[in-house]
């Protein structure tokens, strides 16, 4: 797979459709299994690295979706195609700077990815652009299965899948939805309202995972328990939640078009403005940004700018997308200047290109 | 001595040689040392797990139990449970098995239960008992081996050979973990 025609194209999570997907980015699904036969990652020997690598590619190879899916060898990628990679969301921080035998198995769709010798031997991860829990969890489910025909899985009845942390025993199962919440944010009403949601066990990280901060007015929201509850209510829980956070967001949005529809026109079009403009720009400044004139596009304040270039846009002026866009290596100020050049173009082409208005 | 952070009495009396302003000492209570010892490597994403394990393990045991748990190997992979507690990370499978007492707080702290109730694999070999039965099978069969006796290691060959081709019995989690008369085929004579 060449990574170069990878950053061209929108994975499944950016594609901008699906229900709700004004609010919703995405939804995501995560399984963590181990295979039985060895021990957990942090007494693996660099051999059991290579061997439950082997085996995971071997059954990968075995199973019908292997021809079209492709095994990457992650110990052998430079700093940049791991960049890459962790910026499209097929691995993680911890599968890209952990040392020894690693992989990721991915989807030319971006539909799912495999990461491989991560916290546990297998992360399974399914996308699905928009808020349909349910479907990609018919989706993972259906991947588990058949891996589950070649692989030999670490489990006992009382505890269910056993996981390298005991936070992810049980279900091994993490749903996982990103958020674009910008008018909570603007009304200041986003920390109130994570705070109630932290008591009832629900997790909330930022774009990027634990550690990273809410860039964009992104946010993930995901369940924290995965002992004790069927994977049905897990996903009933996480829904429930959702549609909350769902509706807070679309009456904020509500909120600030009574409050001043004319002063909400202004602070998007501006925003635009910038970033159709600018010169050098950092990619922070880009999400800030990018977020105002999403919200402005799915409120109907802003025309002809798609939704789903507004998606593409947040991932693809990201700083190892633009260097393997532009096709080589670029320094901090050069990222600045590409940036500008990359959005001014995709901004403001679009404008001319679009049918409706020539 | 009081301790440099409450009035009890210092048992800890710690030189931190790699401190901002050169060697430290401190004087502390045996529970402000245990978080001290702690905050290592604060910025690791197990350190929350690690505080809440601490702070479980406080509030449950008195500190001498907790040594003494601390000291608790796992006879499969060999990771104590003070390893444990400070990476966050269990080493094999059958931890779950060898510290099932110990982590059963810390799993209803953080899921509120400890009976799996979702998908259980097709496969249901995958036990950490039967993976442990195996290793103590196949040690069995070195010392056996070791003392010459050949045929013994003939029959434990081929109890191993049968365990690993997915024989189901009792080893499927259902039981206790497997000890030295542990019997899951009725065919065959007692061992000793």
């Amino acid at each position: 797979m060449k990574f170069e025609q990878l950053a061209q194209q929108t994975g499944e999570w950016m594609r901008g459709n699906g229900p709700e997907s004004d609010i919703v980015m995405s939804s995501r699904v995560r399984l963590a299994r181990n295979l039985a036969d060895f021990p957990f990652i942090r007494k693996c020997t660099p051999q059991d690295r290579s061997a439950i690598a082997a085996n995971v590619r071997k059954a990968f190879e075995a199973l019908p979706l292997g021809e079209e899916t492709e095994y990457v060898d992650v110990a052998k990628l430079g700093d940049l195609d791991r960049q890459f990679l962790m910026e499209r969301q097929l691995i993680s921080h911890e599968l890209s700077e952990a040392e020894g035998a690693r992989a990721v198995v991915l989807d030319p769709q971006e539909r799912f990815s495999v990461m491989v010798n991560e916290e546990d031997h297998l992360r399974l991860q399914v996308m699905q652009s928009g808020l349909d829990l349910k479907a990609a969890w018919k989706r993972m489910n259906d991947l588990d299965d058949i891996l589950e025909s070649k692989l030999t899985y670490a489990f006992t009845r009382q505890l269910g899948y056993l996981t390298a942390c005991p936070t992810n025993v049980g279900t091994g199962l993490r749903i996982s939805v990103m958020l674009h919440l910008p008018a909570l944010v603007a009304t200041k009403q986003i920390d109130k309202v994570f705070r109630a949601f932290t008591k009832i066990n629900v997790a909330v990280r930022g774009l990027f995972g634990e550690g990273s901060q809410f860039m964009g007015d992104l946010y993930q929201v995901s369940n924290q328990m995965t002992l004790g509850k069927s994977e049905e209510q897990i996903l009933e829980r996480v829904s429930e939640v959702i549609s909350r956070l769902i509706e807070y967001e679309r009456k904020a949005r509500e909120f600030l078009v009574e409050e001043s529809r004319d002063d909400l026109h202004d602070h998007v079009s501006r925003a635009l403005g910038i970033l159709c403009t600018a010169k050098k720009i950092s990619s922070e400044e880009t999400m800030h940004y990018l977020s105002k004139v999403r919200m402005g596009v799915n409120m109907g304040l802003l025309e002809s700018i798609p939704i789903p270039t507004v998606n593409k846009l947040f991932i693809q002026t990201q700083p190892a997308h633009l260097q393997k866009l532009c096709g080589h290596k670029l320094d901090v100020n050069a990222r600045n200047t590409e940036r500008a050049n990359y959005l001014h173009q995709h901004l403001t082409d679009k404008d001319k290109s679009d049918p409706k208005r020539n | 001595m009081k301790c440099q952070h409450c009035e009890k009495t210092a048992t800890f009396h710690i030189t931190e040689l790699t401190g901002p302003d050169g060697p430290a000492v401190m004087h502390l209570c045996e529970e402000h040392a245990r978080d001290f010892f702690n905050q290592d490597g604060s910025t690791h994403p197990a350190t929350a797990l690690n505080k809440m394990l601490s702070k479980q393990l406080k509030l449950d045991k008195m500190s001498e139990e907790l040594s003494a748990v601390d000291k608790k190997e796992c006879p499969m992979c060999g990771i104590t449970f003070a390893e444990f507690r400070k990476g966050g990370r269990l080493g094999c499978p059958y931890d779950y098995v060898a510290f099932e007492e110990d982590l059963e707080p810390l799993l209803i702290n953080i899921h509120g239960g400890i009976s799996h109730t979702g998908k259980l694999p097709s496969n249901q070999t995958g036990t950490p008992q039967r993976q442990f039965r195996i290793k103590q099978l196949k040690d069995e069969m070195k010392e056996a081996i070791e003392k010459e006796q050949y045929e013994a290691a003939g029959k434990l060959r081929d109890r191993i050979a049968s365990i690993e081709q997915g024989e189901l019995d009792d080893l499927d989690g259902e039981t206790e973990p497997p000890d030295d008369d542990f019997q899951s085929n009725p065919t065959q004579p007692p061992s000793h």
